[in-house]
């Protein structure tokens, strides 16, 4: 009763689910507060794989703030800048705070291009980003396309506030999981019938959870979509810095410097949290072409500003060119070994990736470990990953992927130990299942060979034979009929 | 502009730029001691700049928040991974001790119930996402601080039904006004979800009575709505009438278990009390368990830097520091408040007797050529371009008599506030002779004008930083 009156007592956006969090997704988070791991104190716990955060480089970065004591507001050297930036909330933001991000972007993209610092808002982190981009661009009720699979919260951020509904385009692994134009075109038409005004196109590149980046002619052909639709394209380029071989990163700042397009049209999305590994100091960057979506998304920044402390941190960091372009080279170098040495050791164990080069994360095939090609198996495989192999790994239908049996698994948040450990429990788990199949060979040649001698003792018998053997206990019940195999695998499917 | 949204595109109409005049000004014609002392003296901005030698000082004696230590180790990488949106704990039992403090402890409050966001802009803004349907409306009384137009109105679609306030009974609430701000809305079809008041007030500098508190409570109880007390200025209060909090009251009337516990909400910010408006730390403090869940996913859109949190946590930890903050502070703003009140009073302006703030609500009506708000909009240009003073004309904080203006106090050094004086007391000897005014007998009650179309529209000014 108290609940429904609360319910009328607050607004629709305050009772709905478009927050995503009663998802059973968060099943694992929980798992894993219960029981976090530590390699001395709970080495039997979950360890976090479903935490998308890069610990890398933190190292670097503490070293330059030890050495620069000047960009701290708080110490000896830099307490008589206190004042001035206490008193500072102009949502125009520090100009040296701008000029360095613009700076450090320009520079995660080989300096291919430059940004004009005039045009970067601030905003409450990518999250902050994402909404205000959408309040700027559409209407409650407009909708914009997102290749799938995607980054979860793009429905809260994009959707939640606004009213603006996301229309997944799927993709899936026929073509490494490639966006096509004919995907996007064949999205458009059907929102089209349903009288759904499409306002534009919004994708994370490099992609969250597919690790990749988009090629220059795929890029041109989002660029020629949106421009010949005339819809908005948001580029949520929160991982371009951390990619980490080949092909380099494309940034539609680059592609729209090298064809006709209506600049009007795009705009980028930034944040330091993934590729400086900040996501407690809340950096979100909305940086547009278009000057109306500029001077509106800085009013509306006033709703997420960064702090002028932080500001000024960042300001003074980013600004020394030294420490960036060996911060880039090395959080390079170092999400490419751990990357290198976690699929290496999945594929010793026979799991394979998509091909990937960017991200904190890799999006892992575990499709011949489902007992059905759906979404139940997919969440009974995830369970047992969780509550038996204690690993918290993010199934793919939170991301929307319409294929069942993919996970993103993230590596940069943990020691290379951790990575050790969760490699070794993902080869116990993996060889568990291979002797489950062996069994299983095994008994299936027993049954094989035990009909054949029923054939030959009498044919009138043969069915009520077969079927006692069948339901004989001597064979583990997970021993499925021969008709039910997966003619996918010639191992029977695990006890999932 | 084509294929934006309508709130993007909005802002271009319905802006008057006479209002942005003064903020344009003063940005040409800033005034420095040194640089430039004929140029136009900042008046408009409700800053806290009295205190910071205090900040300063802690500063300087607790060197480990400033270099991301505790206890010797450092803590930089727990600190840039902490996105928890429920918040570091310790800097929200910090920030809650502070405002019990603050409130002489007469109340008690419960970081669980606490929301931290980026401001008070982001708490506002948020609780109306909360709250309210886009198309209802929340009353509030005038005159109020410009800002809410946007914070409250412009993404969430809440529309704002105003509380006539006068100078009859020095603009405090009344029966018959509530009342009738909700008959209005009625009568335009809006529903009331609720009444937002600020408590010490801005533009007015006071702080709400217990009876009019108490008309408050008992209004959205027999209505079934919310109340949003606005507490941003509670640590500014210098003089009696002490400040009384809402939750004082509702604890006075027993209505800890009652349903009307669970529609009181407060909004907090450390950006007055503390002069910190840069370091965007705001609060919402609510009983309903729902609307801190609700609020508190929506913080995600504006959470507070943990480099800022645990700065803070520190700073606020230390009780010997806090206690000695509190008074110090008020009793700088006082002596300041006291500077501006005598000094206006020897150029023969009176103020609305005040206990709080960091500006006073300031009488010039009598110099007003005729009780309108064109001549409220003149005699304002005049203090502009001629008197060099950038001040907020009451106009613009949707006030119903012309002839008000709020001006700020707290935000430059004495000797300045010294100057802006004597340029005021120059301008009304000079205004007075010339017989631009009107005389000093009229003191019947203005009727209600119209107010300029601009007003009732008011958006957001292109470089306004969030002055309140």
């Amino acid at each position: 009763m108290a609940l429904n009156k609360n319910q009328q007592l607050l607004s629709k956006i305050a009772t709905n689910d478009r927050h995503g969090e009663n998802s059973p997704y968060f099943d694992g988070w929980k798992a894993y507060d219960k029981n976090p791991y530590h390699p001395i104190d709970n080495r039997e716990g979950v360890i976090q794989m479903g935490l998308a955060e890069n610990q890398l480089c933190f190292d670097l970065i503490q070293k330059w703030i030890r050495g620069n004591p000047k960009a701290s507001i708080c110490t000896a050297e830099g307490v008589h800048e206190f004042k001035n930036i206490a008193i500072f909330q102009d949502y125009h933001g520090f100009k040296e705070f701008r000029q360095a991000v613009a700076n450090f972007m320009g520079k995660a993209r080989g300096g291919r291009v430059t940004f004009d610092p005039d045009r970067i808002v601030m905003s409450g982190g990518a999250t902050g980003a994402n909404e205000t981009v959408m309040f700027c661009l559409a209407n409650p009720g407009d909708a914009f396309l997102v290749p799938s699979p995607c980054y979860p919260a793009f429905d809260r951020d994009c959707g939640w506030r606004t009213g603006v509904q996301l229309i997944p385009v799927n993709c899936d692994s026929s073509n490494n999981f490639l966006i096509t134009k004919a995907a996007l075109e064949a999205a458009y038409e059907r929102a089209q019938q349903d009288n759904i005004n499409v306002k534009g196109l919004i994708l994370a590149n490099p992609s969250n959870p597919l690790g990749t980046v988009l090629d220059r002619d795929t890029l041109r052909s989002l660029v020629s979509f949106i421009n010949e639709k005339k819809i908005h394209l948001v580029s949520d380029e929160i991982y371009a810095a951390s990619v980490f071989s080949t092909p380099s990163f494309v940034s539609v700042s680059e592609i729209i410097e090298e064809m006709e397009c209506d600049r009007d049209l795009i705009h980028i999305v930034y944040s330091l949290s993934k590729d400086m590994g900040l996501p407690g100091f809340r950096i979100g960057i909305v940086y547009s072409y278009n000057d109306a979506v500029v001077n509106c998304g800085r009013k509306m920044s006033s709703f997420g500003l960064v702090s002028s402390q932080t500001q000024h941190l960042l300001a003074s960091m980013l600004s020394d060119d030294e420490f960036v372009d060996n911060f880039l080279k090395e959080n390079s170098e170092r999400l490419a070994k751990r990357h290198s040495l976690f699929t290496k050791g999945l594929e010793k164990v026979g799991i394979t990736c998509l091909k990937s080069n960017a991200g904190l994360f890799v999006w892992m095939d575990l499709r011949r470990l489902l007992k059905e090609q759906t979404l139940e198996s997919e969440m009974t495989l995830w369970r047992v990953i969780i509550n038996e192999v204690k690993l918290n790994v993010s199934p793919g239908s939170s991301f929307h992927c319409s294929e069942p049996g993919w996970f993103r698994v993230c590596f940069a948040n943990m020691d290379d130990v951790t990575v050790e450990v969760a490699l070794e429990r993902i080869r116990v788990f993996v060889e568990k299942q291979q002797v489950k199949n062996v069994t299983v060979e095994v008994a299936l040649e027993r049954i094989r060979v035990f009909v054949e001698k029923q054939q030959v003792k009498s044919k009138r018998k043969f069915q009520s034979n077969l079927k006692l053997s069948f339901t004989s206990r001597k064979y583990d019940e997970s021993v499925m009929s021969p008709h039910m195999m997966s003619p996918r695998s010639p191992l029977v499917q695990a006890r999932t | 502009m084509r294929h934006l949204s309508t709130k993007a595109t909005c802002n271009s109409h319905g802006q008057d730029s006479s209002y942005f005049l003064g903020w344009e000004e003063y940005e040409k014609n800033s005034y420095d001691k040194v640089q430039n002392p004929k140029g136009i003296i900042q008046m408009g901005l409700a800053e806290n700049q009295l205190s910071f030698d205090l900040l300063e000082s802690w500063l300087e004696k607790n060197p480990e928040p400033a270099g991301f230590k505790r206890d010797g180790k450092s803590i930089f990488r727990e600190l840039a991974l902490f996105q928890d949106y429920h918040g570091l704990p310790a800097f929200k039992k910090a920030l809650v001790e502070f405002m019990a403090e603050i409130r002489g402890n007469r109340v008690s409050f419960d970081p669980n119930h606490m929301v931290l966001t980026a401001g008070a802009t982001s708490a506002n803004e948020t609780l109306m996402f909360c709250l309210a349907e886009p198309g209802e409306a929340f009353l509030l009384p005038t005159p109020y601080y410009p800002g809410f137009d946007r914070d409250l109105k412009w993404r969430t679609g809440v529309e704002i039904v105003p509380i006539h306030c006068t100078s009859s009974n020095d603009f405090q609430i009344t029966e018959t006004a509530l009342e009738a701000a909700y008959y209005e809305a009625q009568q335009c079809n809006l529903r009331v979800k609720g009444v937002l008041v600020t408590n010490p007030s801005n533009p007015l500098g006071t702080t709400l009575s217990r009876s009019e508190l108490n008309l408050l409570i008992s209004f959205i109880t027999t209505k079934g709505i919310h109340l949003i007390s606005d507490e941003i200025y509670s640590g500014t209060v210098f003089s009696s009438p002490g400040f009384v909090s809402v939750m004082e009251v509702l604890k006075d009337r027993n209505c800890d278990k009652s349903e009307v516990w669970d529609r009181v909400h407060i909004v907090y910010s450390l950006s007055k009390d503390l002069g910190l408006p840069g370091f965007r730390v705001g609060a919402i403090y609510s009983n309903d368990d729902m609307v801190v869940a609700a609020a508190t996913k929506m913080s995600s859109f504006g959470l507070v830097s943990s480099q800022t949190q645990y700065l803070l946590s520190a700073l606020l930890s230390d009780k010997k520091f806090t206690k000695n903050y509190i008074s110090e502070n008020q009793k700088r703003l006082k002596n300041r408040q006291n500077m501006l009140v005598m000094g206006l009073k020897r150029a023969g302006i009176s103020c609305l007797k005040s206990n709080a703030g960091l500006f006073c609500w300031v009488n010039m009506r009598h110099l007003l050529r005729s009780d309108t708000f064109e001549a409220e909009m003149e005699l304002w240009k005049k203090i502009v371009y001629d008197v060099r003073l950038n001040i907020s004309p009451g106009s613009s904080c949707h006030c119903t008599e012309p002839g008000w203006f709020r001006v700020c106090f707290a935000n430059m050094t004495e000797e300045t506030l010294d100057l802006a004086i004597k340029r005021l007391k120059d301008f009304v000897v000079e205004h007075t002779a010339n017989g631009h005014s009107k005389s000093n007998n009229s003191s019947k009650k203005s009727k209600r004008k119209l107010l300029p179309k601009w007003v009732l529209r008011l958006r957001d000014r292109d470089h306004e930083p969030d002055e309140r």
